[in-house]
């Protein structure tokens, strides 16, 4: 199979980047975006250059650690996926990629197609916790949980922070993941004690980081790995006017 | 002598006996203290909040861009607990037996029962962070079974256990690092141990963005940098998973316990072709619904559909009809083995088996089996193209977890004083073979409720000789330093032909193949000289790009290449002396008539701990281990 790559180059932070190209035609279809990206840094080493700073860890779509944009599409032409459970297969043969770092404010480029996403571990910093400390928990079976409610906590929690719905949002807005703890944590009967203070905080942190505004357009859900929802959006929103009003 | 401080008495009583006599340090004085942890997985995550709670000053370093991305976000299926939630006869013996067995008999009883008895605190601690576990429709708690065991004890967050666990960890590191009492440096990694008259005083650290070099200064150190299975290049593992940090402690004194114990997963997704740089695990809860089986035919070219049942061979059932598809990890995986190198493999490679749901859709029904497994069977979907409610999943056995690593004892502490290893990258609990969903369980335990009790008990017992940040420090701390920059000047000057990923790559395949699943004297010896053969490749023919002042991946690769090459050296040493067959250590040359382990108490009862000599060698100390409480008994799953 083959590829014509443009391929995002940027020494560092503040230096100017530009597109660079390589053709591939030796590729299988099977290969994972990283495993093709592998190949082609094996065979730009070997020729003398320097090959291209990209992240990946995990492999399998739940560390949060890849992510670019390809021709356009954040993360991957296929709804909900993560660049790296995208497969060659899901490309035309002969088809021309644009691959791009995520972009946004908030996450400035380090190199290439690496971004620093500092930012989210800041916000989660702000009060995406419940205060407990090792030691005070009671007996797990005496605090009833609903099936219901457990399912809608853990469908909020899913969140592997990779910054897609930023990366997707014209506003480079952060509402989706912001929401998405803040919800996890507040809708249990454990993280009730401090609702109000995590999403005063939260939100105030999200906005000290430069993210944008939401203007509920929805792209955001769209491109989540973990398919967390717009509802998040208004459940926070009514949860920061609630402690507002108080 | 290696003295594993095992406390003395019953053992229901010996963590509490420990607990009680443990020497602490008055509040005030806690903040005097620097400790400094290395890892932010569950172990690292946990142990680090802990210990800032309790008010000593810590010091956290983990190379990832955020603490959340550590690779027990990875786990799926669930931890274990003896709550006995379902009057299914679980019991903290019961846990404690099971772990034992199925570790085959080499792990410590005094540990495997703690690990046991604290499980039940772990689950309180993660409901109480919000970590959203399964319930049922009454609000309680929901349980499932794993292979190796006959009870339902594993508690699950849908597909995705092990990040729930470490956003709880996560989470709870985060709210610390807010405070006054820690730090958090995410992209530094550490490259040396610095030691002081044969004790642990602090860490050499690579800032992996600018490529500067610091010391740090601490009173004890703590290691939880994970597992290393990714030395096979192929495996479940994340891609920057690697042994550098216990690898560097090792050859700083400390001693690597069982390097040899690598379980293979029997439910990863098998390799397709050389591109690959992973193998993807399916989770072993598949297997509570799961049937495996293989054609009978030798090079059957039928699809699965087709195959009539009479010619299908449900293999672990046939050989173990009391546990059939949740057999242990290690008897499953070696029974897949068994059946694709007899040429009943199958998939494009011929080298995977089937877990059939087909039984299980028609009993429950496909919504019933999507709850259950929806999010694994979209991943298998995504993966592979294939949909598994129409056509059986393929499988295949895969590198998946350290049981070896740092030895420690009861404290969780090396031979290096002031040492401290936790979770996967030490040794401690699941002896020669770990059971599904206690290693969730071993990480968090260790760090939310070992570590904080043993390195307090530990720095009181220095206390009033406090190390100092003195003339001396700086000076091991200045050499440390310049032989690390060496290093990496050195790698960097190879300018060879061959890229660290092509090294690793080659690494795996002479594993995979001579030490892997099953092992024997010969290939293990024509491993040893292959291994031996790369090594010196390598310092030859390695190829770095660019310099050590800047974000370089391909440095970074290398240097964990380099220390993976010389541990595969002693993880071949280690397999070669035991000859025995125990857990997922399967020697050919010992097996029953009908290919069983033969395990053999009288000359291999013991942990194997190394000590680094310099240039591959390597000498052999024994921790023997006594078992007071329980029989040995021949592991059957029958
Ligand atoms: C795919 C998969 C599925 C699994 N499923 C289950 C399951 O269902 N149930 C179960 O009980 N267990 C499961 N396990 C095993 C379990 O997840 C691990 O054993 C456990 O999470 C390990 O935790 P840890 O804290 O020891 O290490 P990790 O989570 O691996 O963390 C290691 C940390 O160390 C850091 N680090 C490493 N080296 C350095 C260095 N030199 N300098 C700085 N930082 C460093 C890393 O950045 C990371 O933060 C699974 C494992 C895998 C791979
Ligand atoms: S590499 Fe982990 S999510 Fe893509």
């Amino acid at each position: 199979m083959k590829l014509e790559l443009h391929i995002w180059r940027q020494a560092g932070p503040n230096i100017k980047g530009y597109f660079e190209g390589h053709t591939l035609d030796d590729l299988d279809e099977h290969m994972s975006v990283p495993e093709m990206l592998d190949h082609l840094n094996t065979k730009i080493i070997k020729s003398g250059g320097n090959p291209v700073a990209f992240e990946s860890d995990c492999r399998e779509g739940i560390c949060g650690q890849c992510g670019f944009v390809i021709n356009g599409d954040v993360h991957s032409p296929n709804k909900g996926t993560t660049t790296c459970q995208t497969h060659l297969r899901s490309f035309q043969d002969g088809q021309t990629l644009y691959l791009e770092p995520f972009r946004a404010g908030a996450f400035p480029i380090k190199k290439d197609l690496v971004i620093d996403r500092s930012a989210f571990d800041r916000i989660i910093q702000a009060g995406g916790y419940i205060g407990v400390n090792t030691g005070q928990a009671a007996e797990a079976n005496t605090l009833l949980i609903n099936h219901e409610l457990a399912e809608k906590a853990f469908d909020a929690a899913a969140c592997i922070g990779c910054g897609a719905c930023v990366a997707t949002c014209k506003n480079a807005s952060a509402m989706l993941f912001t929401s998405a703890k803040v919800n996890h944590l507040s809708m249990l009967p454990q993280g009730k004690p401090e609702a109000s203070n995590r999403v005063k905080n939260m939100v105030a942190q999200m906005d000290m980081e430069g993210f944008g505004s939401c203007s509920a357009t929805g792209a955001c859900e769209v491109v989540c790995p973990q398919g967390i929802t717009m509802t998040n959006i208004a459940e926070m929103n009514s949860r920061w006017l609630w402690q507002n009003l108080k | 002598m290696l003295d594993s401080r095992i406390p003395d008495g019953p053992l229901e009583d010996k963590w509490q006996k420990y607990k009680a006599h443990a020497q602490l340090i008055n509040p005030a004085n806690r903040r005097n203290y620097k400790i400094i942890v290395v890892g932010t997985g569950l172990a690292g995550a946990s142990s680090a909040a802990s210990l800032a709670e309790l008010g000593f000053q810590v010091e956290v370093f983990t190379f990832h861009d955020s603490a959340r991305r550590a690779h027990s976000v990875a786990a799926q299926g669930g931890v274990n607990a003896a709550k006995d939630y379902k009057n299914d006869g679980d019991s903290v013996w019961r846990m404690f037996y099971d772990t034992l067995k199925g570790g085959d008999f080499r792990a410590r009883e005094a540990n495997v029962y703690r690990l046991a008895e604290c499980s039940m605190a772990l689950i309180d601690q993660a409901v109480a962070q919000g970590v959203p576990f399964a319930r049922e429709y009454s609000g309680y708690l929901s349980n499932r079974s794993f292979g190796g065991v006959q009870v339902s004890r594993t508690f699950y967050a849908r597909g995705q256990t092990g990040q729930q666990l470490l956003l709880g960890a996560y989470q709870a590191l985060m709210r610390q690092n807010a405070g006054s009492n820690l730090t958090l440096h995410t992209r530094h990694e550490m490259l040396d141990v610095i030691t002081l008259n044969g004790e642990a005083k602090g860490v050499t650290i690579r800032n992996l963005d600018t490529g500067e070099l610091t010391s740090h200064h601490c009173d004890a150190l703590l290691l939880a940098t994970g597992g290393y299975g990714k030395i096979y290049y192929l495996s479940t593992l994340a891609m920057n998973c690697n042994a550098t940090a216990i690898w560097r402690a090792h050859r700083k004194g400390a001693f690597m316990a069982a390097p040899s114990w690598t379980q293979f997963h029997p439910t990863s997704l098998p390799q397709l072709g050389d591109y690959q740089s992973k193998l993807t695990l399916m989770s072993e809860s598949l297997r509570n619904d799961g049937r495996i089986w293989v054609p009978k035919l030798v090079n059957e070219k039928r699809a699965p559909k087709d195959i009539p049942e009479a010619e299908r061979d449900y293999y672990l059932e046939r050989r173990y009809p009391s546990f059939g598809n949740l057999a242990p990890r290690d008897i499953s995986s070696r029974a897949a083995k068994e059946r694709i190198d007899a040429g009943h493999g199958v998939g494009p490679m011929k080298n995977a088996v089937y877990l059939d749901f087909k039984d299980a859709l028609n009993r429950d029904g496909q919504p019933a089996i999507a709850q259950r497994y929806g999010n694994l069977f979209d991943m298998y979907q995504k993966i592979t193209g294939m949909n598994a409610y129409k056509e059986p999943m393929m499988i295949a056995p895969a590198a998946h977890f350290s049981m070896g690593g740092l030895w420690v004892d009861y404290r969780l502490m090396s031979n290096l004083p002031g040492l401290f290893v936790l979770g996967e990258a030490n040794f401690s609990d699941h002896g020669a073979n770990r059971l599904g969903a206690n290693s969730l369980l071993q990480s968090c335990v260790d760090g939310y409720f070992i570590a904080p009790s043993t390195v307090m008990d530990y720095l009181a017992e220095v206390g009033s000789a406090k190390s100092k940040k003195d003339a001396t420090w700086e000076a091991a701390a200045a050499l440390s330093k310049a032989e690390v920059s060496k290093r990496l000047e050195h790698l960097l000057k190879i300018k060879g032909n061959t890229t660290a990923e092509e090294f690793h790559k080659e690494l795996g395949q002479i594993l995979y193949v001579k030490c892997g699943l099953s092992r024997n004297q010969t290939d293990m010896e024509a491993a040893r000289e292959a291994l031996l053969a790369l090594q010196k490749r390598f310092q030859k023919e390695l190829l770095i790009p660019g310099n050590a002042s800047e974000i370089n991946f391909e440095l970074e690769k290398a240097v964990r290449v380099e220390d993976y090459l010389e541990m595969a050296i002693l993880i071949v040493e280690d397999a070669l002396q035991r000859k025995e067959s125990c857990g997922a250590h399967f020697r050919q040359e010992y097996q029953t008539e009908d290919g069983e382990a033969l395990r053999n108490d009288e000359d291999f009862k013991y942990v194997s701990a190394w000590e680094y000599k310099g240039d591959n060698q390597y000498a052999l100390h024994k921790e023997h281990l006594n078992f007071e409480f329980v029989e040995l008994k021949s592991r059957s799953y029958k």
